[in-house]
């Protein structure tokens, strides 16, 4: 993995406290399971950024071995990887999300 | 690019002979499964130590001949 995505990857998600890699964009997401994670997030009202992993394979491969995991979407809180669409989706419906992120600092509506 | 439920199954008792594995094929390609484990290796362990677990034991294949498995893993209560 060449230094750059490293480096790229590790500067975007000290800089953004809600860092999602995904597919696509917040406005047109290209999977079904991104989508979800960026309906969860802007429902509970949490500012968050994107990349999009369709438009740089470097970053596509990357990114999984950043975390070990193999999958996009990837959340990242506070530089640290929460993960993918099934585990947000479960800390949403248990409210653990929402504590992590009261927890972290990061502003957001309280969940439904 | 797909794996039939039985090789899921098998992989994952490979590497965790505990386990209880049940695995739903979402959409009968062969692509998009849901699996549940149990296993007492999963004690202790965050979620995302959990599934990764499951993924080092389908060595490699998760994300690319297999493209989506919703995982639900737990130790045994």
């Amino acid at each position: 993995m060449t230094g750059t995505v490293t480096e790229r990857i590790q500067t975007e998600i000290t800089e953004n406290p809600v860092m999602l890699y995904m597919k696509g964009t917040a406005m047109f997401p290209q999977c079904g399971f991104s989508a979800r994670v960026v309906q969860i997030l802007t429902h509970m009202g949490v500012p968050f950024k994107t990349a999009n992993v369709l438009e740089d394979p470097a970053l596509r491969e990357g990114i999984k071995q950043f975390s070990n995991w193999p999958t996009v979407p990837q959340l990242y809180v506070k530089g640290e990887f929460v993960g993918g669409c099934d585990i947000v989706t479960e800390m949403f419906q248990s409210g653990e999300l929402a504590t992590m992120l009261t927890e972290k600092g990061v502003p957001h509506e309280a969940a439904a | 690019m797909a794996m039939p439920a039985g090789e899921i199954e098998a992989l994952i008792k490979a590497a965790l002979p505990d386990a209880q594995v049940t695995i739903e094929d979402l959409a009968g390609d062969g692509d998009h499964y849901a699996a549940t484990v149990v296993s007492a290796a999963f004690a202790g362990k965050s979620r995302v130590q959990q599934h990764q677990i499951v993924y080092a034991a389908l060595r490699g294949r998760m994300g690319g001949e297999l493209h989506a498995l919703a995982l639900q893993t737990s130790a045994p209560v």
